[in-house]
C-alpha cells in the first residue's frame, strides 16, 4: 500500500503556519496556536482541525515548503474513522465511481484526452480546439481521477484505485494524456507524487493545451471584449503552478477579468461540498459572498473551469444576472464557434 | 355469428366489439405474472347508455363483465378469471366539465391520466390532479377504484379520496348517481354530508358496478416545484426522519426507496420529498425548513442530502419513467409488486424483508413506498422485475410476491390492488363480521355474481 510521503521535520519547523492560518473557514489566534494544532495532527492526536476542515483544498497551496497538508488532514481523519460528510453520501460516492468495466476509449495512439468520469467533459473536448485528440477519448471510472475521495477523507480509495487508474493508461499505450478535468491532472501530478505513483506517462494540463490551441488559432480570434469573473475550483489548489494560465488565456482573446475580492489565493470555493458536509447555511453564505463579489467586480460572465462547479453555481449566478460559461465554450466563442448565445 | 356477438354489435357497432383470436389473446393478460385467461368478447363502448344495455345483456344471459381502464394494475385485475366479456373504457374518455372555481373536474369514465393533465395545462393551468406513476395511458376511474395514489398523496390522501362523485351502472343494468350529483347538478362531494355510498364502489375492483363517471378534486399548480433527496444507511432512523418531515406539512409527496442496481444506489435507502411554491422565496424557504428539520441526522453523519442536479429533471417529471427502467433491468420487461398499506414505523422490518425474499428466490428487487395522508400511513411497494420468457424467474417472482403478502397480512398490513389469491388471504382473516357484510354488500349489488368474477368472491 501506498503512504503519504509527509515531511514532520518541514512542519515542525515552519515558521508561519500559513497552511492554517490562511485558511477561509477556520479561524487561529496566530502562529502558535495554528502550529500547534497542526502538530497534533502530524502527530495523530485530536485536533480540532480534523472537525473543522471544509476540504476546500486550499492548504495544499498556502504551504509553500512542499509538504501536504490537506493529505495528511484527510488521512488522520480517516485513520480515526471520521466522516467528513454524513456516511451515506461518502459511501454513496465510494459505490458510484468504482469500476465496472464500463467505460469508452477512442482512438486512441500516443495520446489520449480524458474526460474523466464526467460526461459534460465529452462536448467540451471537441471543436477546432480539439481537432486532432477529440476522437482519442477515454470516459469511465476506469480512468477517473479518484481525487474526490479526499473531500470524504477516505484516501484509502484514493490509494487503491489511483495505480489501477495509471495502469489503465499505461495499457492504452500513451505517452500523454490530455486531462480536461483540473482534478485529474491534479491528482497525477500532486497526489501520485506526493504517495510516491510512478506515473509512465506525461499528464497534461487541459489549460496548457488550450493556450498553446489559441495562440496557434491567433488568426481566428475575434476579442470577446467582455468582462468576467473566474471561479477557481477546489483542485486547482493542487496545482497552484497553472493558475497564470487563466490570465494568459483571457488576455489572448479579449477577457477582462477585474480583480475581486476572492481571487488567487484568496479564491471561494463553488461550496457545494460545504452543502454535502456541513448543511445549506455556510454553503450559501460562502456562495453569497462569491456571487456578490462577481458582480461588485462588474463581471458580465462567470467562468468556470470545473464542470462541477458549473453543474453547483450556474443557476444560481444566472438568477444573479451573470451568465455562466466554461473557459473552453469561452475560448469556442472568442474563435467564433460558439454564439454567446448558446452559453445563457 | 353467436347471438351474444350479434347483440353487442347492436349496442356499440361493429367497431366496437370483437372476438378475434388475436384481439382475446391482448384482453387475456397483464404485464404482472399471474397467467393469462381469455376473454368471449371485447366491448368498447362510447355512452354510459352503452354500457347499461350491455350489463343487461349481460345479466339476461349470465355473462361475466370485467370493465377494464387500461390494464395496467400488474396485479391481474382485469384478467378475465372467468371469460365473459371484457369491457374497454377507454373510448368514454371526454373530459365533461372544470369547476375552476370549485376545483373539481368530471370525466368519463375511460378518460386517461394523460388526458386530464395535458387538457389542464392547456386550459386550466393553475390546476391538476394527483397523477400516478403508471403509464399516462391508464385511466382516472381505474385508479380511484382501486385507491390508487399519486404525487399529492402525502398531502390529500389515496387518489380515491379525492373522488367527488360518481356515476355507476349497477350489475342490475341500473344508472347510479353517487354524492352531490345524485341531487343536484354539482359535483363537488361524493358523500359528505350523506351517507356515503362511493365505498360500495371504490376498492371493489369493479365487482359492484361500473364507473361512468367520476367527479375528481384538482388542486393548486403552483409556479414552481422543486425536489431534495436525503439518503440514510441506518433503516432503523427512516421512520423518524419521516416524522420530522410529515411534520412540516409542507411536502407534496414523499417517496422513500432503496435498490442494489446501479451500485450508487446500494446500502442506502433514499427518501425523494417535492414541494412546492408560487415564488423562488418560497421555495428557498421550504427549502431550508426540509433540510432543517434533518440536520440532526447531518450532524451525526447518518444521513445527508445529495446533490440532486443530474437528475432532477428525471425526478420532476410526472409520470416518472424510472419505474418502466427497472422492469427491463433483467431483460424480457416485466415487474410486479405487492403495495401493502403499511405503518410507517415498520418500514425497517418490511425493508429486510424484501432483501430476504430476493435473496431467497434468486431475483431482482426494488422498493418504493410512499407516504399517505401526511404520515398517517405508507404503501410499501415489495418490486420484483422479471423476465417474460423466463417462466422458471416468473415462477419464483410470484412465490416471492404471495410470501411477502403473507408477511404483510401478518404485520398487520392492508394488501393494496391484492390479486384474486391476495383477496382470499385477506378473506381468511377478516374478521367475520365485517366478511358477512362485505358478502351481504356483493349479493345485493351483484345477485348473479357477473361482475369481475373470481374477484372479491366471498363464501360464506
Amino acid at each position: 500500500m501506498y503512504e503519504l510521503k509527509f515531511k514532520e521535520k518541514v512542519c515542525a519547523t515552519c515558521p508561519s503556519s500559513d497552511c492554517l492560518l490562511k485558511c477561509q473557514y477556520m479561524s487561529f489566534t496566530g502562529h502558535p496556536e495554528a502550529h500547534g494544532e497542526m502538530m497534533k495532527v502530524v502527530k495523530g492526536k485530536d485536533s480540532r482541525v480534523l472537525n473543522e476542515c471544509v476540504t476546500c483544498y486550499a492548504c495544499e497551496e498556502y504551504c509553500t515548503r512542499g509538504n501536504h497538508p490537506f493529505y495528511l488532514i484527510s488521512e488522520r481523519r480517516e485513520e480515526k474513522g471520521m466522516f467528513t460528510a454524513p456516511r451515506p453520501i461518502t459511501n454513496q460516492w465510494i459505490n458510484m465511481t468504482a469500476m465496472q468495466g464500463k467505460y469508452l476509449a477512442g482512438d486512441v495512439k500516443d495520446k489520449a484526452l480524458s474526460c474523466c468520469y464526467i460526461p459534460d467533459l465529452g462536448p467540451l473536448g471537441s471543436g477546432e480546439i480539439f481537432k486532432d485528440v477529440a476522437s482519442a477519448g477515454v470516459f469511465g471510472a476506469e480512468f477517473m481521477c479518484p481525487a474526490v475521495h479526499t473531500h470524504f477523507a477516505r484516501m484509502s480509495v484514493i490509494k487503491e484505485r489511483l495505480p489501477v487508474v495509471i495502469e489503465n493508461y499505461r495499457k492504452l499505450g500513451v505517452k500523454e494524456v490530455i486531462c480536461l478535468h483540473d482534478e485529474c491532472y491534479g491528482t497525477l501530478t500532486s497526489i501520485a507524487s506526493a504517495y510516491g505513483m510512478e506515473v509512465p506517462f506525461k499528464p497534461v494540463y487541459y489549460m496548457d493545451y488550450l493556450f498553446e490551441r489559441m495562440k496557434e488559432l491567433k488568426d481566428k480570434i475575434k476579442p470577446l471584449g467582455i468582462t468576467v469573473a473566474y471561479q477557481r475550483p477546489c483542485s486547482n489548489r493542487l496545482i497552484p503552478d497553472k493558475l497564470p494560465l487563466v490570465k494568459k488565456i483571457f488576455k489572448l482573446i479579449g477577457v477582462k477579468a477585474p480583480k475581486r475580492l476572492y481571487q488567487d489565493e484568496n479564491a471561494l470555493c463553488c461550496a457545494e461540498i460545504l452543502r454535502s458536509v456541513s448543511g445549506y447555511k455556510l454553503a450559501d453564505d460562502v456562495q453569497k459572498r462569491n456571487i456578490d463579489d462577481m458582480l461588485k467586480a462588474g463581471a458580465e460572465y462567470c467562468v468556470f473551469n470545473c464542470p462541477a462547479c458549473q453543474s453547483s453555481l450556474s443557476e444560481k449566478v444566472s438568477k444573479r444576472g451573470l451568465k455562466p460559461v466554461h473557459i473552453i465554450d469561452l475560448c469556442k466563442m472568442a474563435i467564433g464557434e460558439k454564439g454567446r448565445e448558446a452559453v445563457l | 355469428m353467436s347471438d351474444i356477438l350479434k347483440s353487442l354489435i347492436e349496442i356499440v357497432g361493429e367497431r366496437g366489439v370483437s372476438n378475434a383470436p388475436e384481439e382475446l389473446w391482448f384482453y387475456s393478460r397483464d404485464p404482472g405474472v399471474l397467467a393469462p385467461h381469455k376473454p368471449d368478447y371485447v366491448v368498447a363502448p362510447k355512452t354510459t347508455e352503452e354500457v347499461q344495455k350491455i350489463v343487461q345483456l349481460a345479466g339476461r344471459e349470465n355473462i361475466p363483465v370485467v370493465p377494464m381502464g387500461n390494464g395496467m394494475s400488474l396485479a391481474g385485475l382485469v384478467i378475465p378469471l372467468k371469460g365473459g366479456i371484457v369491457l374497454d373504457m377507454k373510448r368514454m374518455n371526454k373530459i365533461l366539465e372544470v369547476n375552476a372555481m370549485g376545483r373539481y373536474a368530471v370525466l368519463e369514465g375511460g378518460t386517461s391520466q394523460g388526458m386530464l393533465k395535458a387538457y389542464l395545462q392547456k386550459n386550466h393551468p393553475t390546476l391538476r390532479h394527483s397523477l400516478p406513476d403508471a403509464p399516462p395511458t391508464t385511466t382516472i376511474a381505474a385508479n380511484v377504484a382501486l385507491h390508487g395514489q399519486g404525487r399529492l398523496t402525502n398531502q390529500y390522501g389515496f387518489n380515491s379520496d379525492m373522488v367527488t362523485g360518481l356515476e355507476v351502472v349497477l350489475p342490475t343494468g341500473e344508472i347510479c348517481r353517487i354524492g352531490s350529483p345524485s341531487i343536484g347538478p354539482y359535483w363537488f362531494s361524493k358523500g359528505p354530508t350523506l351517507p356515503d355510498l362511493s365505498g360500495l364502489f371504490l376498492g371493489w375492483l369493479g365487482c359492484t358496478g361500473i364507473i361512468t363517471k367520476v367527479g375528481l378534486k384538482l388542486f393548486p399548480n403552483k409556479k414552481f416545484r422543486d425536489v431534495e433527496l436525503f439518503v440514510t444507511d441506518r433503516v432503523d432512523l427512516v421512520p423518524t426522519m419521516l416524522y420530522k418531515l410529515t411534520h412540516l406539512e409542507i411536502l407534496e409527496d414523499v417517496n422513500v426507496w432503496f435498490q442494489p442496481k446501479p451500485l450508487m444506489f446500494l446500502g442506502n435507502y433514499h427518501i425523494t420529498m417535492f414541494f412546492t411554491g408560487d415564488t423562488e422565496e418560497e421555495i428557498e424557504f421550504k427549502r431550508k425548513m426540509i433540510w432543517d428539520a434533518l440536520q440532526e441526522f447531518m450532524d451525526s453523519k447518518d444521513g445527508g442530502f445529495m446533490s440532486v442536479q443530474y437528475m432532477k429533471s428525471a425526478l420532476l417529471e410526472m409520470p416518472g419513467r424510472t419505474i418502466a427502467d427497472f422492469a427491463d433491468v433483467p431483460k424480457g420487461g416485466g415487474f410486479e409488486y405487492s403495495g401493502p398499506i403499511a405503518l410507517i414505523e415498520h418500514y425497517p422490518k418490511y425493508a429486510a424483508k424484501v432483501v430476504e425474499l430476493a435473496e431467497k428466490y434468486n431475483v431482482l428487487y426494488a422498493s418504493a413506498a410512499r407516504l399517505i395522508s401526511g404520515g398517517h400511513c405508507m404503501m410499501f411497494s415489495i418490486s420484483f422485475a422479471f423476465n417474460r420468457n423466463d417462466p422458471a424467474m416468473m415462477a419464483r417472482v410470484e412465490k416471492a410476491l404471495t410470501e411477502a403478502m403473507t408477511f404483510a397480512l401478518d404485520m398487520g398490513g392492508v394488501p393494496w390492488k391484492p390479486n384474486f389469491k391476495e383477496q382470499k388471504m385477506v378473506m381468511q382473516r377478516m374478521e367475520p363480521n365485517a366478511l358477512k357484510l362485505l358478502l351481504m354488500i356483493k349479493k345485493n349489488l351483484d345477485p348473479q355474481g357477473i361482475m369481475n368474477p373470481g374477484n372479491w368472491e366471498v363464501t360464506p
